[in-house]
């Protein structure tokens, strides 16, 4: 795929569309925006093919944010608005989209886009994301069988994550890779909770542990973390992991260790997995719409 | 062995002789055995003459010097009931934890329940918006005294609840008003817990954060009762670990 | 689908489970009513099945929320999962 982008996950914002396609041609061209608290991303896909997507920050206004993550799909492509038969809104600020047709779960839309982004042999779905985690259990149509969701404490979330990174100075994309240039794997660190946790590491920096030690050791907490939130699902093959921290090698390496699992990899950019579902989705129901008029 | 200052208290023929108090830092084994010393030095006590010594606290197996330890649960029962026998419920909110104790008119622990290590639910949660806001904790709990006005706190954690601060600062919310919002929220997960073991008779509230008035307050608003800070209610735990080796030295 | 409403922070594991495929069969919905806090909602889910739910605003505090129902000692049988005929409402905690 042709990606105009860095791998900076948090930060950059990107768009990407493929040439090799012309959606003037297609039959049906549906949307999918998932306006996450910390990013948004827009899918947009002609006859159930992906054609284009962006992904951009959440400002403070979600209305707003999930225009722009629309306008920018669409920048550079022949569409407008106009020939979406159907737009679905999810993610946390999916109610505020004001051109969907429809608002889904990001629980929903994630099993049904990592369906398409891993193929119907994945069974577990781990999302991480900057202020939430998701465990996902669907089957082999990408239906939801079994879902949590942690959104109310920061320990297994990207916004821990940040924190940690802040008080090392460590930029968050070097976190992961940093963490695994120790020569002998710490303890995790203790505290579940991010703030005791970080009092924590404060005081292993004093006793001289490197930088680098001090991430693992969170690294592995925060696997660890992520495991025992896992096992309340029951992990199953296939396994995935998408969201930000999925480009975190240390946490993702620890915890395919804890759990004897390595995960799929996806052609696709797995931070679009929400907005893939919601475009899926929204391709269904036109669907069923036809079907139903035919009917008639 | 709190998790933020050591104290100890030595008791003699029924009465507090001394109360010493370090900050345990990051070398709280060092910090406990300078305040040890210098209660020792203080009332004028020989080593030898210390009869037994009780700790109790989130670090209390490792303290040094003592004899045994006992839990902080325990602790508090024993020593409210020594200064405060109508006391039936006893809170304990510290740094890390909350605690609610049910004790009986001897001091022993009926029922209790803990609120571990999350800090929404504990002192840790007022310290972190103290400092966002760059206010004195001490001027932070009078703070809230001040306010006129209930907002309510959405985020149930500490970490995402800084977030929610800057933008109640942003938005120009009075820094009175967030205070309380924060002694609020901290407040009400106690209560919770409390009416989980239940109050009957009088209720005191010991612990790091019982010589913060604001929460004192939101504590005794949100339990629609009158709640009693003791005099030197940090030490009460110390107090009942003192009281506990002096019955088990004989 | 087993739909998990709650959460894990760093003092427990705080979840309500909806079974919605024993939900669905369930005409009368005697969870609504029977919790004392009124958390329970019937909602239209994403596969288009009524169901009961967790409301939003209480995801985030069950702990607490549950609290009345959940004395330290001698805690009683909880109002939702004695309601729910079908057997579709656990507790973790
Ligand atoms: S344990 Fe810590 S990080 Fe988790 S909810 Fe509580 S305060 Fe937040
Ligand atoms: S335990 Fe009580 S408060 Fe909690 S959901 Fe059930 S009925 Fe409602």
């Amino acid at each position: 795929m042709a990606e105009k982008r860095k791998e900076f996950w948090r930060w950059k914002e990107y768009n990407w569309h493929d040439e090799s396609m012309n959606p003037k041609d297609a039959d049906l061209i549906t949307a999918g925006v998932d306006v996450g608290s910390v990013s948004s991303q827009t899918v947009i896909m002609a006859d159930g093919q992906l054609y284009a997507y962006s992904n951009m920050r959440t400002g403070s206004d979600s209305p707003d944010s999930a225009r722009k993550a629309m306008s920018w799909a669409l920048e550079g492509t022949p569409l407008t608005m106009g020939d979406l038969a159907y737009t679905v809104g999810t993610g946390y600020g999916r109610v505020n989209v004001p051109f969907a047709n429809r608002a889904i779960t990001e629980i929903a839309c994630h099993a049904r886009g990592g369906n398409m982004m891993y193929g119907p042999s994945v069974r577990t779905i781990l999302d991480m994301g900057g202020q939430d985690c998701k465990a996902i259990l669907c089957d082999d149509r990408g239906k939801v069988t079994n879902f949590l969701m942690n959104d109310k404490c920061a320990a297994g979330t990207g916004r821990g994550m940040e924190v940690f990174a802040d008080l090392l100075a460590v930029s968050i994309e070097e976190v992961g890779e940093l963490s695994l240039d120790v020569e002998e794997e710490p303890p995790p660190v203790s505290s579940t909770c991010v703030v005791f946790a970080k009092s924590e590491a404060t005081s292993l920096l004093r006793e001289g542990w490197p930088k680098s030690k001090v991430l693992a050791a969170y690294c592995s907490a925060m696997a660890h973390r992520v495991y025992t939130l896992l096992e309340r699902v029951g992990v199953q093959k296939e396994f995935a992991i998408t969201g930000g921290i999925a480009k975190n090698i240390g946490v993702v390496k620890r915890l395919e260790k804890e759990l004897g699992l390595n995960s799929l990899k996806s052609k696709y950019d797995t931070q679009i997995a929400g907005a893939l579902g919601a475009a899926l989705f929204a391709k269904a129901l036109v669907e069923k719409e036809r079907k139903q008029a035919a009917a008639q | 062995m709190g998790a933020k200052f050591i104290k100890v208290l030595l008791f003699k023929d029924g009465r507090v002789v001394v109360r010493t108090r370090e900050e345990a830092g990051f070398e709280p084994l060092a910090a406990a055995e300078k305040a040890y010393a210098a209660a020792l030095a203080q009332a004028g006590v020989a080593e030898s003459d210390v009869q037994n010594v009780f700790a109790t606290g989130a670090g209390r197996k490792n303290a040094p010097r003592a004899k045994d330890s006992i839990t902080e649960v325990s602790a508090a029962a024993r020593g409210i009931n020594h200064l405060m026998p109508n006391v039936r419920t006893v809170i304990d909110v510290g740094a890390e934890e909350g605690r609610a104790v049910k004790c009986s008119a001897t001091g022993k622990v009926d029922d209790f329940a803990i609120n571990e290590k999350c800090a929404a639910g504990a002192g840790s949660f007022t310290e972190a918006v103290a400092r966002a806001l760059e206010v004195p904790l001490e001027e932070f709990g009078r703070l809230s005294l001040q306010s006129s006005k209930a907002i309510p706190m959405n985020a149930q954690c500490a970490v995402f609840a800084e977030s929610e601060v800057v933008s109640l600062v942003h938005a120009k919310t009075p820094k009175s008003d967030i205070a309380r919002a924060v002694h609020d929220a901290i407040a009400s997960r106690i209560v919770s817990m409390v009416r989980r073991v239940g109050i009957n008779n009088d209720v005191a509230l010991i612990g790091g954060v019982s010589n913060n008035p604001g929460f004192v307050d939101a504590l005794s608003r949100g339990l629609e009762t009158n709640v009693t800070v003791p005099e030197h209610a940090e030490f009460i735990g110390a107090l009942g670990a003192a009281l506990i080796a002096g019955e088990r030295s004989n | 689908m087993k739909a998990n409403y709650g959460y894990m922070d760093g003092s427990g594991e705080f979840f309500i489970t909806i079974d919605t495929d024993s939900c669905i069969a369930c005409g009368h919905h005697g969870c609504v009513s029977a919790c004392p806090v009124g958390m329970f909602e019937i909602i239209v889910d994403d596969y288009d099945d009524e169901v009961a739910a967790i409301k939003g605003d209480h995801r985030k505090k069950v702990k607490y929320d549950c609290g009345p129902c959940k004395p330290v000692s001698d805690r009683p049988p909880l109002p939702c999962v004695t309601a729910c005929t079908p057997g579709a409402i656990s507790h973790s905690w």
